[in-house]
């Protein structure tokens, strides 16, 4: 259990920094590098964050971060890790920190193989569901329904799920989670520390500008997200599956909120009409549906001699 | 020396005062403040400084007036008001 | 003394440098040098990491990250896998970290095509690496250890890569008298990390790659321009220096051969140049005074070197093995800049054909006879032996 007296009060991401007011993924790397501590370096691509961190000569992180190419995070932190164990430098959390873009759509090449090769760092996707840091186009994590530059009318198609494609390289840990729980995202990520292999986190960033609601919002849509069972947090290892957080409370439909009252918060999503509404409660029950099959199927095999 | 290639620096204000973007300002009221520090843990910033006794208060320096401190605050110990 | 083909004598080269990581890969014809390594490195005999990666941009990706924690980083590519590494290629030369790259000269594509052209490495000569051609498999091993030494020098700290002809250099097998370990350790020093440009460490935690406005990035702009002006006298020290540790003659920026009173020149680089020779052996034999200069460093470009290797001759020949359209030859336009009028530039050997030495003679006498004619400076462009389709 994390619990918040556990976060060291020391700031590793400082204020002053590039991020829109009200920024999730700035929160999340604040909290990130907390639990990380000083001795980490962060590989980031082309994304929010890299402008977050401010322009030259300073940068808003306290600790080691390179910055790359958008499609090569996952590459240069294999490379980083190389080079680090031919110096025999041991200890160094290498963190790859990147957007939807850069690990669903052009990353997703560069951490496959990583995920082959099962090379040792921790990667995180702060996921706002499009491309924000270029004004808000669609990107493969775009929610089906939502408005971008690119999905005018509504993106058409479903989200890519990223954490059962990291799943289904059986690497040796893969989890959600939601800005909105920074104490459940920290406590995923002092447990990725302990592991060897690639740890995966797919984060659910609110953004305020590109989902349209106002700054002060970012929690409370990030916690809708969840109680409305549109985004589930939860583990993978080993093949098997743990709902964490509100997420364990929420098996059963009655127990979740409507879809309406997430769709509703954000802008994006003004263009969704009662029964494409209807569909998308659908979409989010069938995912549920899934899960509590797994989870059952899980619990009798455990169960058997 | 000279430089070599672009090395950046740890900085406070690695974007400026970004206290200056900020319509809105938060302000703590410390008599019902309950030391929770949900604020301190919710800033986006990092904009809210954590005293020893848990104490809480404001970088207005750097603050960019998100307004989530208000919202998360299980007292409603901080209030929202125009910035002037 | 061994007989080995091109690409391991580049394997042999990286290992004698005591590369510490390999991120590479395949494409013909390159795919043997990362074989050859992958096996030294996975069978003990070569202390490195071998990473298998996703694609040549991962593999551009893995060097730098290695070279940032203060590791020495070899890759090898072609044509295609030239071309989708681009843009990391970019990123290693504009972020001054010093991998070293062999690259098997390959044609581009479509129509597919395995054989030898220029065009690919050529390609790549806005981006601030040192580009270098080699003629021989000796001199692709000899190659290979230096250019660690160049990357790695105070003065120049870019990335290094040096090309091989596809097939005629890469897959000929050749007599090869391998750098013993000894003398390599003697010319090439361990990577100081604290030299290079970029280094990460979390003692000393920097951030590398944020945002830089137009107030500030000529400036560090000019500090690689400066490097790789910087970097023309240390390709020359380190051919010396390593002539000396070997006791064979090498190469730095250009060859000169039977050039200093010639009355018509070839230029040229890469491993045709071997037949240019020839030629100039058979014309000189007729009485003609040919001579030939190489050109083994592309980048920084040999102007003034070439310059004043061809002296006052009149007729001089500048053979590309690639094209740049909408212009042309690229080496015969670098040339221009230096020699103007004179040259008469030739396109050879597009897509692998053959530049054979009765071409060169050819060409050289050629030029010979339309010297000072109308039609001389890159103008005069032929494409030699070009056939009618049907």
């Amino acid at each position: 259990m994390f619990t918040l007296k556990d976060l060291p009060v020391e700031e590793y991401f400082l204020p002053g920094n590039a991020a829109c007011p009200g920024c999730a993924a700035v929160l999340s790397i604040r909290i990130a590098l907390k639990v990380l501590g000083a001795k980490t370096m962060v590989v980031i691509p082309a994304c929010c964050s890299s402008i977050i961190q401010g322009y030259y000569p300073k940068t808003a992180s306290k600790v080691t971060l390179i910055n790359t190419a958008f499609a090569a995070t996952a590459a240069m932190a294999s490379g980083m890790l190389a080079g680090l164990e031919m110096k025999g430098k041991q200890g160094v959390n290498v963190l790859g920190w990147a957007g939807d873009g850069g690990t669903a759509d052009i990353g997703i090449q560069a951490l496959s193989g990583a995920a082959e090769r099962n090379e040792n760092f921790i990667y995180v996707c702060y996921d706002n569901e499009a491309y924000m840091n270029t004004g808000t186009q669609g990107s493969s994590t775009t929610p089906k329904g939502a408005i971008t530059t690119t999905t005018v009318c509504g993106k058409a198609e479903r989200k890519k799920d990223v954490p059962e494609i990291m799943i289904a390289h059986n690497i040796p840990y893969v989890a959600t989670a939601c800005a909105a729980y920074p104490l459940d995202f920290a406590a995923k990520l002092k447990k990725a520390m302990g592991i060897k292999g690639l740890k995966y986190i797919h984060l659910l960033s609110p953004c305020p500008p590109g989902w349209r609601f106002p700054a002060e919002k970012t929690v409370e849509v990030g916690k809708l997200a969840v109680s409305t069972g549109a985004w589930i947090l939860y583990e993978w290892e080993g093949g098997k599956y743990t709902l964490t957080g509100l997420s364990k409370g929420l098996l059963e439909k009655e127990k979740r909120k409507p879809i309406k009252e997430y769709l509703s918060t954000q802008g994006r999503f003004r263009q969704v009409g009662e029964d494409a509404a209807n569909a998308l409660q659908d979409d989010v029950d069938s995912i549920w549906e899934k899960m509590k099959k797994r989870l059952d199927e899980q619990e009798r095999e455990q169960r058997q001699p | 020396m000279k430089a070599k290639v672009a090395i950046s620096k740890a900085s406070e204000g690695a974007s400026g005062l970004t206290g200056m973007w900020r319509v809105k300002k938060p302000i703590i009221d410390p008599a019902k403040c309950t030391k929770c520090n949900l604020c301190w843990l919710y800033c986006p910033e990092g904009a809210i400084a954590r005293g020893r006794q848990n104490e809480v208060c404001i970088v207005y320096d750097y603050c960019k007036g998100c307004g989530i401190c208000a919202e998360v605050c299980p007292a409603k110990a901080i209030s929202i008001v125009k910035e002037v | 003394m061994i007989i080995v083909t091109g690409n391991h004598a580049v394997s042999y080269g990286v290992k004698a440098a005591r590369a510490e990581v390999v991120a590479a890969y395949p494409i013909t014809p390159q795919t043997q040098i990362i074989e050859k390594l992958a096996e030294l490195i996975q069978r003990g005999e070569m202390k490195a990491k071998y990473l298998r990666v996703d694609s040549e941009h991962s593999a551009m990706s893995a060097c730098i990250g290695a070279e940032a924690c203060g590791a020495r980083s070899f890759t090898a590519t072609s044509s295609h896998g030239l071309a989708y590494m681009s843009e990391m290629v970019f990123w290693a030369g504009l972020g001054r970290f010093p991998v070293v790259m062999a690259v098997v000269s390959r044609t581009l594509a479509p129509p597919w095509s395995i054989w030898n052209e220029h065009s690919d490495i050529l390609a790549q000569r806005d981006s601030g690496w040192l580009i270098m051609m080699c003629e021989s498999a000796q001199e692709a091993h000899d190659t290979a250890i230096q250019s660690f030494r160049i990357a790695e020098d105070e003065r120049v700290l870019q990335p290094v890569m040096f090309g091989l002809d596809a097939f005629s250099l890469s897959h000929t097998a050749e007599n090869v008298e391998l750098v013993e370990q000894s003398v390599a350790d003697g010319f090439l020093p361990p990577l100081d990390p604290k030299k290079l440009p970029v280094f990460l460490d979390t003692d000393c935690p920097i951030t590398f790659g944020n945002m830089l406005g137009p107030d500030k990035m000529m400036e560090f702009r000019h500090i690689i321009k400066e490097a790789l002006d910087k970097a023309k006298p240390v390709v020359e020290e380190v051919a010396r220096g390593f002539s000396k540790a070997t006791g064979r003659p090498q190469v730095g920026l250009i060859e000169r051969y039977r050039s200093s009173d010639a009355e018509v020149i070839v230029i040229a680089a890469g491993a045709s140049s071997g037949d240019a020779k020839d030629a100039v052996d058979s014309l000189r034999d007729r009485g003609i005074r040919a001579g030939m200069v190489r050109l083994k460093s592309i980048r920084p470009f040999p102007g003034d070197e070439m310059k004043a290797a061809v002296g006052s001759a009149k007729a001089i020949a500048v053979v590309d093995r690639d094209y740049s359209f909408g212009l042309g030859g690229v080496i015969a336009c670098e040339a221009g800049a230096y020699i103007g009028e004179r040259l008469r530039s030739y396109i050879a050997g597009i897509g692998g054909r053959d530049i054979t030495v009765e071409d060169f003679q050819g060409i050289m006498l050629e030029t010979l006879q339309k010297a000072e004619g109308k039609d001389a400076g890159y103008r005069s462009e032929t494409w030699w032996g070009l056939k009618e389709l049907e």
